[in-house]
């Protein structure tokens, strides 16, 4: 079984993407996003699904919701005892399945709700998410088996290997409901076995589903690991979600400039821009230069009341946005938008490197 | 006279079928290989001078002249090798230390020749550089490691003091002395037209040249030669020079005889006086000592100018780069043991220092495992001899590369080696003044910008390849390499894969 890392594999994959968000924050059944991924059958190869849904446990909006999968009963308790150690867990499931003949071969798959333990965190200096990152980071890097795919508050993904229609079913998300859902079909070009390299790949709130390989993935990486991160996947999504998790928990930049940072206008536009607007945009190019992707890309970024769409610089993988309402649909392919809102009000194409940031309604809570 | 033990390396072949005794020959050659022989009208050859500089080859009308190598040998013997046996003899001749110039000639490994580069295939589109933007603008300098607003909300521009290049090449310190006036003429107008810059080494700054100054480097040396505050503020960008690839670990010597009132005057010594520089810096004797050199030089210059610290790469030198990056310095700029010299002692030039290629990938590295990364940019150089090796350097994770042999050899020089002579036939290495006019700057500028020129289409068009369309994403870009042919402890230090894998 090949999985992503091990022995410094890397594997590229081509893919289909879809999401629905509801600037209203109405709570959108997860079986529509069932059916628009499923329309694009063929953009993948039944090697990886996956989807990402926001609002979706409303009851337990203040607890961090880790996803996790084991391989072993033996990784299972070693993760716990750690888990234990670090937060106070408030509730602790299986993550309900419909077992079907499509999807094999599962690992446990868990659900816990936690919250740091104060003491602990107090004694860390660090702020809570990031005293969640750097646990998040060293389960996945350290406990063999165990596996931390989801990580955000009132939020999750699911994930599998299999095609993203039947892992929808798998995961009985036609019973869950959000205000934004992303999701993701795979074509890996060989065979990976292994369910965490599926997307979307999450780190806290920020979940990325992505098409295309990315040319400066090893400049990005090698960047990045400077902060503490550690591709140990080795794919694209797991770095570009680590980047935008950098740049804007921690840098502190908004989710425009963070797109500006990784597919940056080319100098030709700049040079065109006003000169404060120039001077803006050349900064984040000098600086985080090392952040730029190249290579073909689209990305669907989601986030605790937001979604964005952003394709590469030179728009080398496609993607579409459509508009109805309150509703926002983005996808590799119109189809998957038709197939669930025929009646749009407007649908277009994002320019290369233009990213569409969509949010909440400011009235809205959630 | 006793005997002299040194055949000549070197033969001057003429074909005496093609020879028309114009005795451009003779008049060319500063070493006075060519002469007449009036008795018998014919042109002979004193090959014990020849130095295989071509001049002569090249400026022979009728194409009657090549230089060979003698096959003149002695016994076999693979320990006992020629160059040994000569060696001893000139210095038991002569008492004195060997020199030598330009770099390291001996087979060491190159390993910019053991890397293979990358190409898209399928998976992701290769781009076309003729129909797509392809960018190389380059920032060298430190950066921020946060971001500042204003109270509106609005990015603050917390920048220091960055270099601004148009693609990632620089030309190295040569000073004014060890090569010639319009051989730096050729190197400021060629930094200007590109967008680069050029260095000027450590003999200070031609009064000429202070309109070149937005693309010029100034260097600070141990000799200190030419340092004012009107160098300091005329220049980009401001370099210590720590050491030199080509001889780390020791000064400069730059004889009295090539000390006329020009260079004087732009080296403020006296004239026809030695200009010696010291092996080490007298006000540097540790890292917490270059720091105050560093901050001096910033508060000179009002912190408007990057501070590069320029080293020679040795054994140790990760942890001296993490020690730079940490003193204030902007820029980290290493040189390899295969970089060039106007003159060196031969056995430090061949046997001191390591190659660049691994200084670099270890220094990248190191900076990055501590994340200090970001507060220096990594300028390297020491035998960049094409744009693959650029693009090589950069993947390994330079931010730009430096070039000093390959612009020379634009100039015309033909890698003779015997700069230390001052008897520089193509006008680059010399001072003499019927030389130096035979190197024009106005050629010698526009065939700099054709090389460079040819070197940035090669460069978009291998990063078109790796589908790459801006040299930021192949900085460190190390999986876009494979080694081939290199043991597992080379490609760990270079932090590539091997071919096939």
């Amino acid at each position: 079984m090949f999985r992503e890392g091990e022995n410094e594999n890397r594997i590229p994959s081509g893919c289909a993407i879809s999401g629905i968000f509801s600037k209203k924050g109405e709570r959108i059944s997860g079986e529509s996003i069932i059916k628009s991924i499923s329309v694009m059958h063929d953009r993948s190869n039944g090697l990886g699904g996956g989807f990402a849904g926001y609002g979706i446990y409303p009851e337990y909006k203040d607890f961090y919701a880790l996803h996790i999968f084991y391989d072993t009963q033996a990784a299972k308790d070693e993760c716990e005892k750690y888990l234990e150690r670090c937060f106070e867990i408030v509730n602790l499931s299986k993550i309900p399945i419909k077992k079907t003949r499509k999807i094999t071969n599962e690992p446990l798959i868990w659900r816990y709700f936690v919250y740091p333990l104060p003491v602990r965190l107090a004694d860390s200096h660090l702020d809570e998410d990031e005293y969640v990152v750097r646990r998040v980071i060293k389960i996945n890097s350290e406990i063999k088996g165990a596996y931390v795919f989801s990580s955000g508050k009132n939020m999750g993904v699911f994930k599998a290997v299999g095609f993203p229609e039947d892992v929808g079913e798998f995961y009985r998300l036609a019973e869950y409901e959000g205000y934004s859902w992303t999701a993701h079909g795979r074509y890996p070009t060989n065979t990976p076995g292994w369910w965490g390299g599926a997307h979307p790949f999450a780190m806290l709130d920020y979940s990325i589903v992505h098409n295309g390989e990315i040319s400066s993935y090893d400049a990005n990486r090698r960047y990045i690991e400077m902060f503490g991160y550690k591709c140990t996947l080795l794919t694209d999504t797991e770095a570009i979600t680590y980047i935008f998790d950098y740049l804007v928990r921690r840098m502190g930049l908004t989710i425009e400039e963070a797109a500006s940072v990784v597919a940056a206008p080319f100098w030709s536009t700049i040079n065109k821009k006003e000169p404060q607007e120039a001077e803006r945009l050349k900064y984040l190019r000098n600086i985080f230069s090392s952040l730029l992707i190249t290579g073909p890309f689209s990305i669907l970024l989601g986030y605790t009341g937001g979604i964005m769409a952003l394709n590469d610089r030179l728009k080398l993988r496609s993607m579409v946005v459509g508009e109805r309402g309150d509703r926002v649909y983005m996808a590799s392919e119109e189809a998957a938008i038709r197939v669930i809102e025929p009646d749009l009000d407007r649908i277009y194409a994002p320019k290369g490197g233009q990213p569409v940031i969509v949010k909440l309604n400011d009235d809205v809570k959630i | 006279m006793p005997i002299n033990f040194i055949h000549p390396e070197y033969e001057v072949i003429r074909d005496f079928n093609k020879c028309i005794k114009c005795r451009v020959c003779e008049r060319q050659c500063s070493n006075e290989v060519h002469k007449l022989d009036p008795d018998h009208n014919i042109m002979t050859a004193d090959d014990s001078k020849c130095v295989c500089c071509h001049r002569c080859v090249s400026v022979c009308p009728t194409k009657a002249l090549k230089i060979v190598k003698s096959d003149h040998t002695f016994k076999t013997n693979s320990n006992w090798m020629p160059e040994t046996i000569t060696e001893i003899y000139r210095q038991a001749e002569s008492g004195g230390v060997l020199l030598s110039s330009m770099g390291n000639p001996k087979p060491f490994p190159v390993y910019w020749d053991k890397i293979l580069i990358n190409a898209s295939q399928v998976t992701n589109p290769s781009i076309d550089p003729l129909r797509e933007p392809m960018e190389t603008k380059t920032f060298l300098g430190a950066k921020p490691n946060k971001i500042e607003r204003d109270k509106d909300g609005r990015l603050i521009n917390n920048l220091p003091p960055q270099l601004e290049l148009t693609l990632p090449i620089m030309f190295s310190a040569m000073s004014y002395g060890s090569i010639s006036y319009n051989a730096h003429e050729s190197l400021a107008r060629a930094a200007r037209e590109l967008g680069i810059y050029y260095n000027t080494g450590e003999g200070g700054l031609h009064e000429d040249f202070y309109q070149y100054g937005a693309n010029t480097i100034v260097q600070v040396a141990s000799g200190r030669f030419g340092v004012h505050k009107g160098y300091l503020d005329a220049a980009a960008a401001v370099e210590i020079k720590m050491g030199q690839g080509a001889k780390p670990g020791i000064g400069g010597h730059l004889p009295g005889t090539k000390i006329g009132s020009d260079i004087s005057k732009t080296r403020m010594i006296p004239e026809g006086t030695d200009a010696i520089s010291p092996a080490p810096h007298h006000d540097i004797y540790s890292i917490e000592d270059l720091r105050q050199l560093v901050y001096s030089l910033k508060e000179a210059t009002e912190y408007k100018k990057p501070v590069i610290v320029k080293i020679a790469a040795v054994h140790n030198v990760a942890a001296i780069a993490s020690g730079i990056a940490r003193s204030g310095a902007d820029i980290i700029s290493i040189d390899g043991f295969r970089g060039g010299t106007g003159a060196a002692p031969t056995r430090i030039r061949d046997n001191v220092g390591i190659p660049i290629e691994l200084a670099l990938a270890s220094v990248d590295e190191r900076l990055r495992a501590e994340g200090i990364r970001g507060n220096v940019s990594l300028v390297i150089g020491g035998s960049v001899r094409s744009s693959t090796d650029v693009v090589k350097a950069i993947a390994l994770g330079a931010d730009a590369v430096y070039i000093g042999t390959a612009a020379l050899i634009a100039l015309g020089c033909h890698l003779c080696r015997s700069c230390h002579t001052g008897l520089c036939n193509w006008g680059i290495a010399t001072q003499k003044a019927e030389l130096v006019k035979r190197l024009n700057p106005e050629v010698g500028y526009t065939r700099l910008v054709n090389l460079i020129t040819a070197w940035r289409h090669e460069i978009t068009e291998l990063m078109g390849c790796m589908g790459i369309n801006s040299i930021e994403a192949l900085k460190g870009n190390r999986l876009m390499l494979r080694g081939i042919g290199l043991n597992e402890k080379e490609l760990e230090i270079l932090g590539i894969k091997h071919a096939g894998e």
